[in-house]
């Protein structure tokens, strides 16, 4: 586990290092803070608007994070030569990967921690209401959802060499199944065959990362949800990350690496 | 202080360093400490109908306990091939390969190996210091313990005042020391050298034979490639000659220069060179 420990470190250093997080983080302060002291048409409501408008930032700008930063890691490794040294010593692939992966789930948490208190306090400054659990909920399953993301980024990293392939592609499915991912069912009863059986297997076989996007619970001030559910969704979330960090390590263990 | 003279101190401390670290008791004499049995490996090729190249065909090698071992041959001979299938990067088609006893597919068999690549290679974000515990921790030394190296191979490689700037600010030298510091960062029993006095400059590759002269004399193992047969006469007990994928000669120095003026000819004629005839 000490292993693991330290190649995640490594990762969490390179983020901190390079200068992604701070300009995103700049980047949606700048826009938010701008936000939240403009007043449009004297409407009272204008704090809905902030926070709808800062929740889509914080999510943009964690999955710009996570991808980007997942993507690069073993095609960075490989491209820099870096892995020869590494893998010269007593560590697995397997390892490799899993650390890899911890590093860029702590590393995106880090940052996710940072965007949700900072959201939580411009929000906190202008309604004087400080709804900390649906705040800790709602980080807790953008969280969960980034660790399907970085687990799925990695499998594609293994397989695709270029950081901007894996990167774009990870992109291109992620925002595709958070905006038609929970429709997927309704569109296939209206398709005609073969497309609705295709459609009705992803959307039985595809990770719903919609389920985690609790923005209008934290928008409209709706509550926490139930802990069943939460629990359920994390279970979900280890299942399909397990599963492509499995698939990531069929595809690294007994892949050539020449020098 | 001139170069020469970082140079000298620089190389002088590599062997207060080296004895100052305990003896391992384990290693008996003559023991087996490399070995590949019937190596093969093969790589497919990407093009449709294309026969697979194989780089490596029944390769049998023994290295034994406390001695230095030069491995040599053309360019494409396979000497690369077989160090990445000693260190786990390539895995074998056909046959075994072995470290201590244990196959080289598990992760294992690299605990007490140090490995120097050609080039440097590092996490340019992380400082020197980093690096090393983070390596440190990689072959599980107690952090106590860790430190203590950390800071002995720094002071070794004279990288002290430059410990906590990232590897990125450093000269090429001063990588290359960076280097030679992760490969010796566990104390290890065998060194793999790839190609070490390549790119280095005459004084700076008499160093590196200084060096391998005194690991030896440490007990410790050495194997490493090299296309500088001067010095491979010089420091090695054994060698062995590949080519094409093939082992075609395997000896001490002078059971391979025997018949031939030196090393070099006898390995030119190994492997089929023809020299012109003087007309």
């Amino acid at each position: 586990m000490n292993k693991i420990f330290a190649l995640a470190g490594v990762v969490i250093k390179e983020l901190y290092r390079r200068k992604d997080f701070y300009v995103l983080f700049v980047l949606t302060a700048l826009i938010t803070v701008g936000a939240g002291m403009a007043n449009f048409f004297h409407d009272d409501k204008i704090v809905r608007y902030v926070k709808d408008l800062c929740l889509l930032l914080i999510w943009v700008s964690a999955l710009v994070i996570a991808i980007v930063t997942t993507s690069r890691q073993i095609p960075a490794e490989r491209e820099a030569r870096t892995i020869f040294p590494l893998l010269a010593k007593p560590v697995s692939r397997g390892q490799v990967i899993v650390g890899k992966f911890l590093g860029c789930w702590l590393a995106t948490g880090v940052a996710l921690l940072v965007f949700y208190v900072f959201f939580a306090i411009i929000i906190g400054s202008k309604e004087q209401h400080w709804p900390v659990l649906i705040y800790l909920q709602a980080a807790w399953m953008q969280w969960l959802m980034l660790a399907i993301v970085i687990g799925m980024v990695l499998l594609g990293s293994i397989y695709f060499a270029a950081p901007s392939s894996t990167s774009t592609i990870s992109f291109v499915v992620v925002v595709g199944i958070l905006l038609l991912g929970g429709h997927l069912n309704v569109i296939a009863l209206q398709q005609p065959e073969p497309m609705q059986t295709l459609l009705a297997v992803i959307y039985y076989g595809m990770p719903h990362l919609e389920w985690y996007d609790l923005r209008d619970f934290v928008v409209y001030n709706l509550g926490s949800a139930s802990l069943l559910a939460t629990l359920l969704a994390t279970l979900y979330a280890a299942l399909w990350t397990g599963i492509f960090l499995f698939l990531a390590w069929l595809g690294f263990h007994r892949k050539s690496l020449t020098t | 202080m001139n170069y020469v003279a970082v140079r000298q101190g620089f190389f002088f401390n590599i062997a207060r360093f080296q004895s100052a670290q305990p003896a391992r008791p384990c290693v008996a004499i003559m023991s087996t400490i490399l070995k590949t049995e019937k190596l093969r490996v093969e790589y497919r090729s990407r093009e449709f109908r294309q026969a697979a190249k194989v780089a490596l065909n029944a390769l049998d090698l023994e290295v034994h306990a406390g001695e230095v071992f030069g491995f040599l041959g053309p360019n494409g001979a396979g000497k690369t091939t077989t160090m990445n299938v000693l260190l786990g990067f390539v895995p074998p088609s056909g046959g075994t390969a072995s470290l201590f006893g244990i196959d080289v597919r598990e992760p294992i068999a690299r605990q007490r190996i140090g490995y120097l690549p050609e080039l440097t290679y590092y996490y340019k974000f992380l400082t020197a210091e980093e690096l090393l515990r983070f390596y440190a921790k990689i072959f599980g030394i107690a952090r106590r313990e860790a430190e203590q190296r950390i800071a002995a191979l720094l002071k070794l490689v004279e990288l002290e005042h430059a410990a906590r700037r990232p590897i990125k600010s450093y000269s090429k030298g001063m990588q290359q020391r960076v280097g030679l510091a992760q490969a010796l960062i566990n104390n290890p029993d065998l060194l793999i050298l790839d190609e070490p006095t390549s790119g280095l400059d005459p004084l700076g590759r008499m160093k590196v034979r200084e060096i391998i002269q005194r690991l030896k004399n440490e007990g410790k193992t050495v194997f490493f490639s090299s296309h500088e047969l001067g010095e491979v006469e010089t420091v090695c007990d054994r060698v062995a000659i590949v080519h094409q994928g093939e082992l075609k000669a395997v000896g001490s120095v002078a059971e391979i220069s025997a018949g031939h003026d030196n090393l070099e000819k006898a390995f030119l004629k190994i492997v089929g060179f023809q020299t012109a005839s003087p007309t």
